[in-house]
């Protein structure tokens, strides 16, 4: 496949990035939805326990730092609080607590010169159903300040490289399949080249062939662009191919980080294991963690050997 | 210099992408001006039955110009405020609106891009409404200023920016109903502006709202100018202006103030967007 020739994002022409810097910096970051109460309720006053239950700790005191150059997976389960946390970074949802510095420069008080930096691809590919690929990414180039004949020659260019057919380019969306769609939305990020790039479960959804096709594209946005990547995934194969580090996220903590190699040790090793275990038992050893109570620590002795208890009277329950 | 560049394009962007939407969404446009042209005809029609209740006195051309002409700028009025409007509520169903919200640019641009192509829109389906609606009746127009009336439009259309900005935070803060919340502050325009009476007619209490309602400026001027033939430099068309360009001036930063001030809401409360 040939590289593909992005020309130098023209936003960053007036930021300085000091390159001291590292490209992510979440510090103490935590996030609380509320439920809102229904209107003839809200003269009673409110009992503090109630209080607590109409909220949601989505991420809770989280940090982390994702280097130049890296890419860094975000895994966990459903509600584990993944996409707030990509949220915030994208400027998109404002932290209760704590600050995120994207090459320096802070989500809030920054927000106009993180926005030419990043750029994210969320799960749902989310477009103007019944405008064309074109039609859609000539409003996003637009936006991100390239004229129209410079974007209409990267749109076709960066569009063919995923797989779309030429006369699928400028027939409505709508009418795509959900793969296409999401591979459209992929290209609406890349075509931007942003220097951070955010992914909120990219893949979910293509068949095996277009999975790689994107994992070579991310690859190759680091190789050649330098970009950095954050990406949440539930795709273990494809943490393990494609990030250098992974975090686990767990009820909005981080409750693991490392290398991929690194993580399968500790688990092996923490259940007495000589070979290395799979990504996806040490996803339910992190994410099964929660489950554990103090109690139940106590009672085993060690964290380990309530887990392990905890494992066996799962498998006997199966 | 470049940021102008990039601002003027991303501006350039809400307009190109409202026209391509407009022409994938034609038929609903149809459905549009044949409502439209519905409404304006039945009241018309109204002034042309004058007549027939003995109102001998009436002078039919004029007050079937004077309703005409109500229709017309309430049409225009309502069709700019919604594509304003709109500029939230499209995003929403389309689930587009994160995409947007995180691009590098200011919030005014949005703004005012949106805008832009919400009077040209305006405009021209006001214009194509026009012509069907008249005619249908015989119109002596010989007096009309055509000038003048143009002129009053675009003046008022940046107090009606304003107005609509203000009220597209509604269905950004009330993701289920809020557009249809906006027909509130429309009906209540609709109410006191004098679209189909002459203010006079109102309660005593009511006539001082019409003051703060720009439409009541725009169709005092246009109907000054069609009716009675005011050119532009006039005192009377004046009297009509200053107001509209003290309230557009006032109307617009604030409607950008309140709506930077829902935008922040949004994000703190997580009210953009959950799904994902
Ligand atoms: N805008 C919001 N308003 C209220 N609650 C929210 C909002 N967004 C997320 N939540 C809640 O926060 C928690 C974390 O949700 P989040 O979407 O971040 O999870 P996730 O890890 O991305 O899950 P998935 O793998 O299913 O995508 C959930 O309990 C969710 O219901
Ligand atoms: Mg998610």
């Amino acid at each position: 496949m040939a590289t593909l020739d992005l020309e130098m994002n023209s936003l960053l022409k007036d930021i300085t990035i000091d390159p001291a810097n590292d490209a992510v910096v979440i510090d103490g970051v935590s996030k609380i939805f509320k439920k809102s109460r229904p209107l003839l309720s809200r003269w009673h006053k409110e009992a503090v326990e109630a209080k607590q239950k109409r909220e949601v700790r989505a991420v809770d005191n989280v940090n982390l730092t994702v280097k130049r150059r890296e890419i860094v997976g975000i895994l966990g389960a459903n509600g584990s609080g993944k996409s707030t946390l990509i949220r915030m970074l994208s400027t998109l949802l404002i932290p209760d607590e704590g600050t995120v510095r994207i090459f320096g420069y802070d989500v809030i008080k920054d927000e106009a010169v993180v926005q030419k930096l990043i750029n994210r691809v969320s799960v749902e590919a989310s477009f103007f159903k019944k405008l064309s690929p074109m039609e859609n990414l000539l409003y996003a180039a637009r936006l991100y300040n390239m004229s129209g004949a410079e974007a209409r020659k990267n749109i076709r260019e960066i569009l063919t490289r995923l797989g779309i057919k030429p006369d699928r380019i400028d027939a409505p969306l709508e009418d795509m399949s959900r793969g296409m769609q999401q591979k459209v939305a992929i290209a609406r990020a890349f075509l931007t080249s942003p220097i951070l790039l955010l992914l909120d479960e990219p893949t979910t959804g293509l068949d095996p062939r277009s999975k790689i096709d994107v994992q070579t594209f991310v690859n190759e946005l680091r190789d050649v662009h330098d970009a950095t990547i954050l990406i949440t995934t539930h795709d273990m194969d494809e943490a393990e191919a494609l990030c250098d580090r992974v975090a686990i996220i767990d009820k909005g903590r981080i409750v693991a980080m490392g290398e991929t190699q690194a993580l399968k040790r500790v688990v092996a090793d923490i259940r007495g294991q000589v070979e290395p275990v799979s990504m996806n038992e040490v996803f339910m050893h992190y994410t099964a963690a929660h489950l554990i109570t103090e109690e139940q620590v106590k009672r085993y002795g060690s964290w380990e050997k309530a887990f392990e208890a905890l494992e066996a009277q799962r498998e006997e329950e199966e | 210099m470049s940021s102008l560049i990039h601002q003027a394009r991303a501006s350039y962007a809400f307009f190109e992408r409202n026209w391509n939407l407009t022409k994938r969404y034609w038929a609903w446009e149809i459905v549009w001006l044949v409502y439209n042209v519905a409404n304006a005809l039945s009241i018309t029609f109204l002034g042309a039955s004058a007549q027939n209740w003995g109102g001998k006195g009436v002078d039919t051309n004029r007050l079937i110009l004077f309703l005409l002409i109500g229709t017309s700028v309430w049409s225009y009025l309502s069709v700019t405020f919604e594509g304003v409007t709109d500029l939230i509520t499209i995003e929403r169903w389309e689930g587009t609106i994160e995409h947007t919200f995180m691009a590098p640019i200011s919030r005014f641009t949005h703004l005012v891009g949106s805008c832009w192509y919400a009077i040209a829109h305006g405009l021209l389906f006001t214009f194509l409404q026009l012509l069907i609606v008249g005619s249908f009746f015989h119109l002596d127009l010989a007096r009309a200023n055509y000038l003048t009336a143009i002129f009053m439009l675009l003046v008022g259309s940046v107090s009606f920016i304003g107005f609509g900005i203000a009220a597209s935070v509604l269905p950004l803060l009330f993701t289920e109903r809020g557009s249809q919340m906006s027909y509130i502050i429309r009906a209540l325009l609709l109410l006191v502006s004098g679209v189909y009476y002459d203010i006079s007619v109102m309660p005593a209490w009511m006539q001082p709202l019409a003051k703060v309602s720009p439409a009541t400026y725009v169709l005092t001027g246009l109907r000054s100018g069609i009716l009675d033939g005011t050119p532009i430099w006039s005192p009377i068309v004046w009297n009509s202006t200053w107001p509209l360009i003290i309230i557009g001036v006032i109307s617009v930063p604030v409607g950008i103030y309140i709506f930077s001030l829902a935008e922040r809401y949004a994000k703190r409360t997580g009210k953009l967007k959950r799904n994902g």
